[in-house]
């Protein structure tokens, strides 16, 4: 009687066996049951409708959003070694960090890019998930999450802005938080906490280091994950579909294994090594040791506030900084709970009269925004016309209310001219506004040279260094 | 047999499941408190003396001649004494957006270099966008010695001969 013991396995295909809980045959079931076993593969589900894998419908932008995070966590923790949080060695160590450490400029730009790159890509995601109706229920709430997630996006630049301590940076923080100031009541409190005192000083450079690297990192951490578990419980990705297409409910599966994540692979390599491409060329800026003394001119905000600050130019503080974007976000988060007549998801821009509204819109944007501008600069001066009243009704609560007629009356003309549905028109509302506010950041940041006058961005270029 | 009163039908108001209920949610809201306090305590702001935010000294009396205005930097303010010998202290921070605004002797005038905001050597607008004069600081004048207190910045609506310290 003999009996043929099977060989005992080599330890370590013992721990492989381990780590990966079940031997892959790739077969279909096995497929599916590896995105089940695999920790980062489970935050997809195992199978996907084949239609949501089309590229032009979501162009990765989620994804791409969370890879920025991660190389933004290395790079973060990678600079974490070398950088020291205080006023008269924080500049230094940015200097060695450039100049001594290996790769230490390559991994400074990374960061910096992949930060700025995170605003522009989660900006972008949030217009497309708007474009293609998928904010509405039962993916509202996640809209909310992802718009709290724009928010600590911007806040993760601002406070890594005062970080290498130059001119850029103090300033650019200067008139950022002078901005705050301007709330009601509690803005030089808030400004006060902000900033750890009056100025800044070593106490807002320390303040901004703990929230830059540990609590608006976490804060983004809990979101994320929230943000993620709710795609796949409001299941999934909305489906897209033809314009003239009746909605869609089901459709053919696929396995995500390797249907969705080899084009993940793919087009996470190609925007990486893009990035490491325009690292490798560009440098992050660095300007001299920040200065207390001596204001640059122009002193201008970070770029993604350039659009507030040229609001500042037009209106008084109040209503410039904190009436107008207040409201803009608000409308933003309260989009999914008024904007729900029609059921269009899945179709860019509605349908086709949508878009031609969003055409004639973002047209309408362009034209109103540059000739309000224009004519702020030479024409209009409303406080000369209004003498007897204060800045702040004159310059700032009635231009807001012409304003404020003028999108109510903008909103009723679709309705009426073009028979537009609420849901298209609400749609023309938000590219007449977005395409505004675009164009106040460009003409913000390309435009305005010393004293914040109007200029051609050549001449801009040419004053400025 | 005995029937205890306990049955559902007579409920004392408030039961004692209510009760302890309130009391959890007392404790628990005492708790958050307690935490939001201290965590207050960390982000308040925090200045050591001596510099900018604590009490600086300028020199004696004599070193101002009347219509001078004398830069402090490590203070972030202009000792500025007026042609009647009064003292005032102009915080240098601009009121539009917080640029630092330095003095112009030939024009006699602060200008703004980030949104060309003016001011006269009393700290009044001359040319917005800023809303509102230079702030100030308190001025003491102690055994002949100028002191000025940079812990907080006075703001006002316009400049008037009140705010100004005499020898």
């Amino acid at each position: 009687m003999s009996e043929t013991t099977p060989a005992p396995l080599p330890i370590w295909k013992k721990l492989w066996r381990s780590a990966v809980r079940e031997p892959f045959s790739g077969d279909r079931r096995s497929r599916l049951r590896i995105v089940m076993n695999n920790l980062i593969l489970h935050l997809h589900p195992s199978q996907v409708p084949v239609r949501t894998l089309r590229f032009t419908y979501s162009w990765g932008l989620g994804g791409l959003s969370a890879l920025l995070v991660v190389l933004l966590a290395v790079t973060g923790a990678m600079l974490m070694f070398v950088y020291t949080p205080a006023p008269e060695k924080a500049y230094q160590s940015i200097l060695a960090l450039e100049t001594l450490v290996w790769y230490g400029q390559l991994v400074r730009n990374l960061h910096h890019w992949a930060g700025n790159a995170l605003v522009v890509v989660t900006a972008l995601h949030l217009l497309r998930v708007f474009f293609t109706g998928a904010f509405r229920e039962p993916r509202a709430f996640n809209w909310l999450v992802g718009v709290a997630l724009l928010l600590l996006t911007v806040a993760a630049n601002f406070t890594g802005y005062l970080l290498p301590w130059d001119q850029l940076a103090y300033w650019g923080i200067t008139v950022g938080a002078s901005i705050v100031t301007y709330v009601p009541l509690i803005g030089n409190t808030i400004a006060q906490v902000l900033l750890g005192g009056p100025e800044i000083g070593s106490a807002t450079l320390l303040n901004f280091y703990a929230l830059h690297l540990s609590v608006i990192p976490l804060a983004m951490l809990f979101l994320m994950s929230l943000h993620f578990w709710r795609v796949r419980k409001d299941g999934g990705l909305s489906l897209p579909r033809g314009i003239d297409e009746p909605p869609v409910t089901k459709d053919e599966n696929v396995t995500t294994f390797s249907d969705l994540v080899r084009p993940e692979a793919v087009w996470a390599t190609v925007t990486v090594t893009a990035l490491v491409l325009w690292s490798m060329t560009v440098n992050a800026p660095l300007e001299p040791l920040a200065n207390p003394d001596l204001s640059p001119n122009p002193a201008k905000a970070a770029w993604y506030f350039m659009g507030i600050q040229e609001l500042l130019l037009h209106f008084h503080p109040l209503i410039g900084a904190i009436v107008i974007p207040g409201l803009a976000l608000l409308g933003l988060a309260a989009l999914p709970y008024l904007d729900s007549d029609m059921d269009s998801v899945g179709v860019y821009f509605r349908s086709r009269r949508g878009r031609w509204l969003a055409a004639l819109s973002a047209a309408a944007g362009l034209v109103l925004t540059v000739g309000y501008v224009l004519l702020d600069e030479v024409a209009l001066d409303l406080p000369a016309l209004l003498p007897s009243l204060p800045t702040l009704v004159s310059n700032g609560i009635v231009p807001l209310a012409a304003l404020l007629l003028g999108l109510f009356g903008y909103g009723a003309l679709m309705r009426r001219l073009f028979r537009a549905t609420r849901c298209e028109a609400t749609l023309s509302l938000f590219i007449l506004i977005l395409t505004g506010f675009l164009i106040l950041t460009l003409i913000g940041i390309f435009f305005r040279g010393p004293g914040m006058a109007l200029m051609w961005p050549w001449d801009v270029a040419a004053t400025v260094h | 047999m005995t029937t205890f009163p306990t049955t559902p039908d007579a409920p004392t108001s408030p039961t004692r499941r209510d009760f302890l209920k309130l009391g959890w949610g007392v404790l628990a809201g005492v708790a958050a408190l307690e935490a939001g306090l201290a965590s207050m305590q960390f982000a308040l702001p925090r200045v050591s003396a001596g510099e900018f935010g604590g009490v600086i000294g300028c020199g004696p009396v004599d070193d101002f001649p009347a219509g001078s205005v004398t830069p402090f930097n490590e203070g972030r303010f202009y000792l500025a004494r007026l042609a009647d010998r009064g003292f005032l202290a102009l915080y240098r921070r601009c009121t539009h957006l917080g640029c630092a605004v330095p003095w112009d002797p030939a024009r006699g005038q602060f200008i703004c270099p980030c949104h060309a905001s003016a001011f006269d050597g009393t700290g009044q607008v001359l040319n917005a966008p800023a809303p509102r004069p230079l702030d100030r600081f308190a001025v003491q004048i102690i055994e002949g010695q100028v002191q000025v207190d940079t812990s907080r910045p006075l703001e006002r609506e316009q400049f008037d001969p009140g705010q100004l310290v005499y020898a």
